[in-house]
């Protein structure tokens, strides 16, 4: 049955995984702010302490790592939904 | 005509014995275990007491996983340094596997799961150890008995964390590169290898094996 007349319900499906994924990926905001925020903390703490330069970067790239979490598992939500979509199969 | 599309395979069923499917993910992992075997051996064989040659560059990479190690967990627990440089000498090698035109073994959620399950039983197995059972039961009811939910949560996103983190990094990178290939198969993936296999290849070793030490020493005290 097609949701719209003389539309593939395939088709449809295939576009709203397709915008989806799109929309999937607007949290990779939240890993960009937090990420920036990270790296310019840790440029005041080299500004302050230059000797301490490569601890400073090891904390912050680990915090980068932690925080880019949430980001990642929209990607991976994005990726099942452009590459392993698992609505057509319920067609 | 059709146009060309750009899709990523899932990986590739080499061979299958009986009801069980070998993937290529399965077989890179048994070649970057060869070279592993191999190289250890080769380098290993005559080991001076004044290092030179490849013996300096094996060297440098124990005494960095030592560091690390002792920097982690504190020097009390230089025992988990096998099992964290193992971690790391696969963990890279498999994401920088997508150098040599392998699928690398870490783009697929199996080894990263099995990877991160192995780190979940070492937490609750040195938790046991070192708390004793009775400590370990109590551990689950903390800071009140009413956080029984929040913890078992929270034991239980740890492995799905770690695994997701390195799957998806890793998956990224080889979906981006598979693109470009795509389009632009001469030269300019260069500078997309450098970034996608080398760089964030070593990060995500080094944050898996830092996080895998710090919630396995954390579980202990």
């Amino acid at each position: 049955m097609a949701l719209v007349d003389g539309m593939d319900p395939k088709a449809f499906v295939l576009a709203a995984s397709a915008l989806g994924a799109g929309v999937a990926m607007i949290a990779g905001v939240g890993p960009g702010i937090g990420q920036g925020y990270a790296a310019g903390k840790a440029a005041e703490a080299v500004a302050r302490q230059p000797e301490a330069r490569s601890v400073i970067i090891q904390t912050m790239l680990l915090g980068q790592a932690v925080a880019e979490t949430t980001g990642i598992y929209s990607l991976v939500i994005a990726i099942i939904l452009m590459f392993a979509n698992p609505f057509i199969r319920l067609l | 005509m059709q146009p060309r599309t750009f899709t990523v395979p899932p990986p590739r069923e080499v061979f299958r014995v009986g009801p069980v499917v070998v993937t290529e993910t399965v077989v890179n992992t048994w070649l970057i275990m060869a070279v592993v075997i191999v190289v250890a051996y080769l380098l290993a064989r005559r080991l001076r007491r004044i290092p030179r040659g490849a013996q300096m560059v094996l060297e440098m990479i124990y005494e960095g996983v030592e560091s690390l190690v002792v920097s982690a967990m504190g020097p009390g627990r230089r025992g988990f340094l096998p099992y964290v440089g193992t971690l790391m000498v696969f963990i890279f090698l498999s994401n920088i596997s997508g150098l040599f035109g392998l699928r690398p073994p870490t783009a697929d959620l199996n080894t990263t799961l099995g990877l991160a399950l192995i780190t979940f039983f070492s937490i609750h197995y040195f938790s046991i150890k070192t708390k004793g059972l009775r400590g370990y039961l109590r551990s689950w009811l903390e800071p009140i008995p009413l956080f029984l939910p929040f913890n078992i949560t929270g034991e239980l996103a740890k492995p799905i964390s770690l695994s997701f983190r390195l799957f998806g990094n890793i998956l990224g990178g080889y979906l981006i590169l598979g693109l470009v290939y795509f389009y632009a198969p001469v030269l300019i993936p260069v500078p997309f290898h450098a970034y996608f296999d080398l760089f964030v290849g070593f990060l995500q070793t080094f944050i898996f094996a830092i996080l895998s030490m710090v919630l396995i020493a954390l579980a202990m005290e």
